[in-house]
């Protein structure tokens, strides 16, 4: 069966769903708070706010994950309880989530059997997929397993698990944070064509510009509230950023890079075959970063930033020394330690549970790297009172909203326990600072923030390698920008002489002088 | 209905009173079981609970039974913190016991005041050497430290076994399954006349505290605490995992070989087949129920050695089987991992929706 | 060696693995759930004092045996509460679990110590138990042997072909998103322990009352962890728990027979007897060596409390 069949035989003509005064209730935060929508047959619609405005818990809740603590939910005329996921699904309700939820070591076919009702018969199945995914131009295998494919792949089958079961609502969760802005725009035409066959759409982002080019129409969301609605076409991104964050998006300082800087990180052919079966293999990376600049790696998430980053950390040893050299030092071999005594400090993606550990205070995080360069030790034992006063100025200067020295680092807001980590290495003084996804999930106050404090440690001579997937940072920020794809590195460009456009096209592993054996990139290889 | 709510952050309170609440859940549940079994509640816990503690002497006996469950179980305590599960404490008692047991015989005879030294050093390089094997097997071959260490316990049962059957045995023994008994100069002196509470006490206090020294006040114990709660953040920081490995193996070994060697040098004065009695996994209780923490291990062993007394004192009163101990070992530790929850959450009543 | 003494070895030795299979085959199910329950040996300890108890008092073994499958649920059980719904640590839950079913099996157990029951007779399997060299080694053999067969194949196409088996191991891998299309993780759960808790009694149960069959303090002698032991070293494949576990069996047939027979060796009967265990070890050794084969055949989230958020 084909989605549409039921879709023009759909004689709905109201909205298809109505929320009224949802609000929901958790013991530290209030996520949504009184929270009116509609959405018509036919209409993507745009719920738009920052990092913690409530987006996703909304989402959740129309979708039968998290249940309401008030409210009222219409759909299709009807008020409705959405007991559980197979309930919302069997009302027509369809999410693609952002973090996806797919089974690594399951086969395609077999992620998509679990999430339709009754026992359809594999073989069956893996046809329709086929069927479905010819027609709106998503390529993907059936019979492979989730862990072989990459992320944009991944998505595919979350979009096709959805569209088997002929949603009349789709629900998309930051679908494009993992997507090279020429696979945005096919996402965009599957949508568009969804949607001229009736189907609604809500579409979470915080992405204006992707807003302003898909959406019909948009309601935002601040602090849980519906802070306002608009007509994405008649506003401009400054307008939408005010009603998201009730003021006008900040910028930061941005002055002209030293570019005859001493040398701190070099990336000396550097290849290195990754520990777990599913990660990417690094392939012969060259670099350097200079005392003085910013430089960016730009790339999709999964093309080999972790390994990278692991490799220059020393979390992950390498069996030669000279492929990374610190401050000229053959660095290869030595571990994380070592290395932080050569002047490197490191900010790495994942907050809790790596770059601090959750249960214990920030004075004992503070010790996790700051203890030997700080002298906050005596004979192997803890200078308590040195550590307080290590992460007080930690606190201090950078801002951070905490309880003190003694709150536990899983008591602060993600923004805040960013700021604590940079300012934890920043106040260290280290002559090379690496740091992944500065800004991923913090609000746009603290955003701005720590890229300001980037560039202020890039002026005091400090030589920075940025690592994002958030193009729009590293062209605020950087001097010079690489991409990385399938555990290759482009080569740098100035910032100021690329564009975003020709990023983009690099980050599908197409620069000049590329291997063509690793083009095609991943995302829009259908047989990576 | 009830439910779970998460708190906001960990109660500090609750953690300290979910022992306690443990204690009184374990209490009324022995006073449960012994009117299912027939007995009068009150004399049950009269005897059970109150006779071990009822003078002076009965008050040494529990502190000389703690001696052996604290030391096994401070060890313990510092692997479980970096999540190295080392549940081979019994083994590792044993091969004390059985590398202390070897100084005393191979000096037998010999007055010297380094023997007991000697035994003393012998023991924890006895126990730690035992524990080496999981710990290089670990490192090296990723292999599993629980399953390892725990065979382990058999396959030093069945040495010791050997031993006093065969190459040790008393030859003037009768046959029974022992060695000789050590001479003067190989036992513990004892510290207060007239009861048998020996100079392992004071060791293991003395123990406790350099535990509590590492665990809190060092920049060892701190990576390891690190490791426990956040491998990803050890590894970050650049904590060597192998270290941690190795660190909460070797200590944990070495103090429970030295706890086989009190045994052996104190109360038993002999090594005997019986040595293994299930001290090295009482203390993985006496760990949890101590929250891994020094003072509290100190508290909770006297626990668990009231529980072993109490049951003894079952066996001859109230003609109970001895072991309705590890019934009562087994509650408390049930009881304490389920009030544990009440850290972490509060229980709220809501009215069912839908 | 001539084909009698080979015959009974081959008999003793799918008696001896039997347990380790049933035990071990349960455990994988609730690992494959992402469940690790440590706690074996004391389900099966008390399986085994349950099952004697009953087939003391009521004559009949399969009462016994069912009773031992109940024995063991209600440890599993317990387990459940703790880790499923009071989220508690399920390595210490697992250990408290060995810890104090032993110490319970062994006072309950203390009036059966002095007690035998009768032998229960195999079951010969017409024309194929005639087969030489096999047949009575295979065919003729007790009823819970051939229930360990069943419960292999039973397996295979509940893991492998069934849609429970493909929902058992999602919530393993990943039971957030199991939660997130909408399956009762926890209940799942629940019903994996549970099943790994019948399984471990039934084991036990075969231990007192076919295998010995007697009841004595510590009988259970660490099968239950060479059971966990075995899931590791099958790599959480059904087959390979078979295999092991008859290997183990062998081992521990093998130095039996050599103590029994008497040939003049110069070895002590009790560092024979430690052989099993070394094996253990050995074959972890072996297969943990490379990583990877463990990485890509665990279950993902094993050993993982999760909670979903309401």
């Amino acid at each position: 069966m084909t989605p549409d069949l039921n879709r023009t035989a759909d004689p709905a003509p109201g909205p298809r769903l109505v929320l009224k005064g949802i609000s929901k209730i958790y013991p530290t935060v209030v996520a949504n708070d009184q929270v009116d929508l509609n959405v018509r047959p036919g209409e993507i619609r745009a719920i738009l706010g920052e990092n913690g405005a409530g987006k996703s818990t909304l989402m959740k809740i129309i979708y039968g994950v998290t249940k309401p603590s008030a409210g009222q939910i219409i759909w299709e005329g009807r008020e409705v309880q959405v007991a559980n996921p197979a309930h919302a699904r069997s009302l027509g309700i369809g999410m693609v989530f952002q973090h996806f939820s797919l089974f690594e070591t399951l086969t395609v076919v077999e992620n998509v059997a679990l999430a339709l009702p009754g026992k359809p018969a594999l073989d069956a199945l893996a046809q329709r997929i086929t069927e479905v995914s010819a027609r709106y131009g998503l390529p993907v295998d059936p019979r492979r397993h989730i862990h072989a494919l990459s992320v944009g792949e991944r998505q595919r089958v979350e979009i096709i698990r959805c569209l088997l079961q002929n949603p009349r609502l789709l629900i998309m969760d930051e679908p494009t944070s993992v997507l090279t802005p020429q696979a945005v725009r096919t996402l965009f035409e599957t949508l568009r064509q969804l949607s001229a066959e009736g189907c609604a759409i809500l579409y979470i982002s915080h992405k204006l510009d992707e807003i302003q080019a898909l959406c019909h129409t948009a309601t935002v969301l601040r602090g849980g509230k519906v802070s306002g609605e608009c007509l994405p076409a008649q506003e401009t991104p400054a307008s939408m950023a005010r009603l998201m964050i009730g003021k006008d998006l900040p910028h930061c300082e941005h002055g002209a890079a030293k570019t005859d800087g001493e040398l701190r990180l070099r990336l000396a052919g550097l290849s290195h075959a990754s520990d777990d079966p599913f990660g990417t293999d690094l392939k012969d990376i060259h670099l350097d970063v200079r005392a003085g600049e910013i430089v960016g790696i730009a790339g999709v998430s999964g093309n080999g930033q972790q390994e990278l980053l692991r490799a220059i950390s020393g979390e992950e040893a390498l069996s030669e020394k000279f492929p990374v050299q610190v401050c000229g030092v053959e660095a290869g071999r030595l571990s994380p330690g070592q290395r932080r005594r050569l002047g490197l400090a490191f900010v790495p993606e994942e907050r809790l549970g790596r770059g601090a550990v959750p249960g214990l205070s920030l004075t004992d995080n503070a010790l996790l790297t700051a203890a030997r360069t700080q002298g906050l030790l005596a004979g192997g034992f803890l200078r308590s009172g040195r550590a307080r006063a290590f992460a007080q100025r930690c606190i201090e200067a950078f801002n951070v909203k905490c309880g003190g020295p003694g709150a536990a680092a899983k008591s602060l807001s993600g923004g805040n326990l960013q700021k604590f980590i940079v300012g934890r290495e920043i106040l260290q003084a280290p002559r090379l600072l690496v740091c992944a996804q500065p800004t991923w999930g913090v609000d746009v106050g603290a955003a701005s923030f720590i890229r300001q404090s980037l560039i202020d440690l890039r002026d005091r001579g400090c030589a920075v390698l940025v690592i994002s997937e958030e193009l729009d940072e590293l062209f605020e920020i950087c001097d010079r920008i690489a991409v990385i794809a399938k555990g290759r590195l482009s080569p740098t460009r100035a910032a100021a002489e690329t564009t975003v456009e020709d990023i983009g096209v690099w980050m599908s592993g197409m620069w000049p002088g590329a291997d063509p054996a690793s083009s095609p990139a991943p995302t829009e290889s259908p047989h990576a | 209905m009830l439910e779970l709510e998460a708190r906001a952050a960990p109660s500090r309170l609750m953690s300290w009173l979910s022992p306690l609440l443990a204690v009184v859940l374990m209490l009324g549940g022995g006073m449960l079981v012994f009117a299912a079994l027939g007995k009068d509640p009150v004399e049950g816990f009269r005897i059970f609970f109150l006779n071990p503690v009822r003078d002076l002497y009965s008050v040494s006996e529990l502190l000389l039974k703690a001696t052996p469950l604290m030391l096994c179980a401070i060890g313990l305590a510092i692997g479980f913190r970096a999540n190295v599960w080392n549940i081979g404490a019994e083994g590792q008692f044993m091969l004390g016991a059985v590398a202390a047991t070897g100084i005393a015989l191979y000096f037998d005879g010999s007055e010297s005041a380094l023997l007991l030294p000697a035994m003393i050093v012998a023991g924890a390089v006895g126990g730690a050497a035992w524990a080496g094997i999981p710990a290089l097997l670990r490192t090296r071959f990723n292999a599993n430290e629980i399953l390892v260490s725990l065979m382990l316990v058999y396959v030093a049962q069945l040495f010791v076994s050997w031993l006093v059957f065969g190459p040790w045995k008393d030859p003037d023994g009768f046959n029974f399954p022992q060695t000789k008994m050590f001479g003067d100069a190989a036992l513990m002196p004892v510290l207060l006349d007239g009861t048998r509470l020996h100079m392992g006490f004071a060791l293991a206090l003395a123990v406790l505290v350099a535990g509590y020294a590492f665990m809190n006040r060092s920049y060892a114990g701190f990576r390891m605490r690190v490791a426990g709660e956040a491998p990803d953040a050890a590894r970050y920081a650049g904590f060597s995992a192998h270290r941690m490995i190795w660190t909460g193996l070797l200590l944990g070994g070495a103090a429970a070989g030295l706890a086989g060697m009190g045994e052996v040098a104190g109360p038993m004065g002999q090594l005997t087949d019986k040595i293994g009695s299930g001290y090295g996994f009482a203390a993985i209780i006496v760990a949890f129920v101590g929250r891994l923490n020094a003072f509290g291990i100190f508290l909770a062993s006297l626990l668990m050695a009231l529980l072993y007394i109490g049951g003894e004192q079952a066996q001859q009163y109230l003609n109970l089987p001895s072991s309705i101990s590890m019934v009562f070992q087994g509650m408390l530790l049930f009881f304490l991992l389920g009030s544990d929850v009440f850290i972490h959450y509060r229980l709220r009543l809501r009215r069912r929706t839908s | 060696m001539d084909a009698t003494l080979l015959t009974s070895m081959l008999f003793a030795t799918v008696v001896a693995g039997t347990p380790l299979i049933i035990v071990a085959l349960g455990l994988l199910v609730s690992e494959k759930a992402g469940v690790l329950n440590l706690g074996a040996e004391g389900m099966m300890a008390m399986g085994a004092v349950a099952a004697f108890a009953i087939t003391h008092h009521s004559g009949s073994p399969w009462l016994g045996v069912l009773a031992g499958m109940g024995a063991g649920m209600a440890m599993a059980f317990i387990f459940g509460v703790l880790t499923l719904s009071l989220m508690a640590n399920q390595v210490a839950s697992g250990l408290a679990l060995a810890i104090f079913g032993v110490g319970l099996a062994a006072f309950v157990g203390k009036p059966y110590e002095a007690v035998a029951l009768q032998a229960v007779p195999p079951i010969r399997i017409p024309f194929i138990a005639d087969l030489p060299l096999i047949g009575e080694a295979l065919y003729n053999q007790q009823a819970l042997v051939y229930f360990s067969w069943a419960l292999f194949w039973g397996l295979l196409w509940f893991l492998y072909r069934s849609r429970a088996g493909l929902v058992l191991r999602a919530v393993g891998e990943s039971p957030s998103s199991a939660h997130a299309i909408g399956y009762p993780v926890i209940r799942i759960r629940y019903l994996a322990v549970l099943f790994g808790g019948a399984m471990a009694g039934i084991g036990g149960a075969f231990l007192s009352v076919f295998y010995t069959p007697m009841w004595a303090e510590g009988m259970v002698a660490g099968r239950g962890w060479i059971a966990l032991a075995l899931v590791v070293f099958a790599t959480w494949r059904p087959l390979r728990v078979m295999v092991g576990a008859y290997l183990f069996g062998g081992v521990m047939i093998t130095q039996l027979f050599i103590q029994g027979s008497g040939l003049q060796i110069d070895f002590p009967s009790q560092l024979l007897s430690s052989l099993p265990y070394w094996a253990t070890i050995i074959v972890l050794v072996v297969i943990s060596r490379n990583r990877n084969t463990i990485r890509l055949n665990s279950p993902v989230s094993l050993g993982k409390p999760y909670r979903p958020d309401a």
